[in-house]
């Protein structure tokens, strides 16, 4: 028992202060002052009860749809990356020519804010002088050019284009490292019993990747459901405001003053991050646990 | 069959260099039309310049007060590394090391907050309270809070695999808590704190919402927050727009070629072991 001696409470305290202090007192504050109509122009704030909600949900103003946006792009643009970079990483990680100068080009842009990646693509996606629309007439196909930014029917292929080009490499190199810490015992054995490259992704390969692939799911969910940057650099929620989000929600409730509503916002992505991350983080501790 | 192979062997090539060309594209555009002129540069093309405009790269400096906000985002990613670094090692070893009901409870509750989104409005409002808006250690203090949950698990599942041998022995030379963790436990941690470091340093110099809430002063914004009222400012003049992005990635990106294992090794930590 005296052992604990050597390991005292002390030295948690600074980072459960700083953690709770500026980060679990704003949500639960802000859970509270959720249900009141805090705003700038009024020095009381008073209980409204579920006033804020009832604006979310049931007004014409419309944040049932920024909602829903923030639900689909957690959902689509992780598909869009998950897919295509788990067979990127086996082809990256079977006998290619030039393998590991890929590997670093396709991560490239990982490093990059997205930010940076948001204002390199307003011009990238500009409708007349634009880098793509202009590869798209020079190779004889005008007719596929767009107004990418501002079409209502390909914005959100746009936001979620440049979000897989962006994101892309991350999830395919978490990938890679999975996959090379699959024993080559297991495809040998697999190719004694016969199993061709589909069977041995589905037995070895898939089962094996599921510590890799859980962790991708938990980021990339995280990032879906708290994203601001790259939709306020590239569209600001335009056109109209059917690219909003919730984050691009609340930052216009917090300039134009709603306090309330704003932290109302957040409230409900909170709850929402919860429900989707709370089964998803306990898979991956116990998994740390048992490693 | 061999015919195959080799017709295989191609199209995954083909595959490859097509995309790598999509993602080294918009870099080229970057580069060539920073050294451009306004005129040149409206046009957006890939073709180099036929005179470069070094000159560019002098006025962004200048006008977009780039050198204060590149010290600016220095200091935020240095400090509030170091900061995270110190005070989530000595938590994550005191947790991971004693056993109890509490320290099991302290850990998930830490934890928990990988998941937690930031409630920007009221964070401004205990900010204030606590005099750190619009301040340089406000935001530092910020940093460091919003990365204990993530360093906490990350650095928890590494002190498991350094022996409490190690703690004992010292402990028998008369070593207090702090000696022992300092001197004995944290260079044992060394290759999982350069993971942390790299995870959080890059989430820090690229991070643009945050200072976008907590701070006004622009002599306080990081490169993120300047490029983006940079932009703003000079939207007809992309020549001096993509001098100005492509000051704000070449630092990141020497980074990265020169560190790369580091980097890439940083990111997949976990995913291999979970």
């Amino acid at each position: 028992m005296s052992r604990n001696r050597l390991y005292p409470y002390y030295f948690v305290l600074p980072a459960l202060l700083l953690y709770v202090g500026l980060f679990i007192v704003p949500s639960v504050m802000g859970a509270g002052l959720s249900f009141t109509d805090w705003n700038r122009y009024s020095p009381e704030v008073h209980f409204n009860g579920i006033e804020n909600f009832r604006t979310i949900f049931a007004s014409s103003k419309r944040y049932d749809l920024y909602i829903g946006n923030t639900l689909l792009f957690a959902l689509v643009s992780n598909l869009v990356k998950l897919v295509p970079a788990l067979f990127l990483a086996l082809l990256l990680n079977g006998q290619v020519k030039g393998r590991n100068f890929y590997r670093t080009i396709l991560f490239l842009p990982t490093v990059l804010s997205f930010l940076v990646v948001g204002l390199i693509f307003r011009s990238v996606l500009h409708p007349s002088t634009g880098l793509l629309n202009g590869a798209l007439r020079g190779l004889g196909l005008p007719f596929l050019a767009g107004r990418w930014l501002s079409d209502p029917r390909l914005v959100w292929a746009s936001i979620i284009g440049v979000d897989a080009w962006k994101g892309l490499g991350y999830v395919m190199t978490i990938f890679i490292a999975g996959l090379q810490a699959i024993p080559q015992d297991y495809y040998d054995a697999a190719d004694i019993d016969g199993a061709g490259w589909w069977r041995k992704l589905g037995y070895v390969t898939l089962p094996m990747l599921v510590p890799a692939i859980t962790i991708n799911v938990v980021f990339g969910v995280t990032y879906g459901l708290k994203v601001f940057d790259i939709i306020y650099v590239l569209t600001n929620g335009g056109p109209g405001r059917m690219t909003e989000v919730i984050n691009t929600a609340v930052f216009n409730e917090f300039a134009a003053g709603s306090y309330g509503l704003g932290t109302a916002l957040s409230t409900l992505l909170l709850v929402a991050m919860a429900a989707v991350g709370f089964p998803l983080l306990r898979a991956l501790t116990k998994k740390q646990v048992e490693s | 069959m061999r015919r195959r192979q080799i017709g295989l062997g191609a199209a995954k090539q083909a595959l490859l260099v097509a995309l790598s060309l999509v993602v080294l594209a918009p870099f080229a555009i970057i580069l060539s039309n920073s050294l451009k002129t306004r005129v040149e540069a409206s046009r957006m093309e890939l073709m180099p310049a036929a005179h470069p405009v070094w000159a560019n790269y002098a006025t962004v400096v200048e006008r977009g007060k780039l050198g204060l906000s590149f010290l600016n985002s220095v200091f935020y990613t240095v400090a509030a590394t170091a900061g995270t670094l110190l005070v989530t090692s000595m938590a994550a070893y005191v947790l991971s090391r004693r056993q109890s009901r509490l320290s099991g409870f302290l850990y998930a509750f830490i934890v928990f907050g990988i998941m937690l989104p930031t409630n920007f409005v009221a964070l401004i409002k205990v900010m204030q309270a606590l005099h750190l808006l619009n301040s340089r250690w406000g935001l530092v203090l910020f940093y460091v809070a919003s990365n204990v949950a993530f360093g906490t698990f990350i650095i928890h599942g590494f002190v498991g695999s350094v022996p409490r041998a190690m703690d004992e022995s010292a402990a028998i030379d008369g070593a207090g808590p702090l000696r022992v963790f300092f001197s004995v436990i944290l260079p044992l941690l060394q290759p999982i704190l350069v993971t942390t470091a790299v995870l959080c340093g890059m989430g820090i110099w690229n991070d643009f919402v945050n200072p976008l809430y907590l701070l006004n002063s622009s002599s306080a914004w990081p490169m993120t927050l300047s490029v983006y009222a940079f932009f703003g400012r000079f939207q007809q003049e992309w020549n001096l727009v993509f001098a100005d992005i492509a000051m704000t990635c070449l630092p990141i990106l020497a980074i990265y070629l020169a560190g790369q294992r580091f980097i890439v090794s940083g990111l997949t930590a976990g995913a291999v072991k979970g």
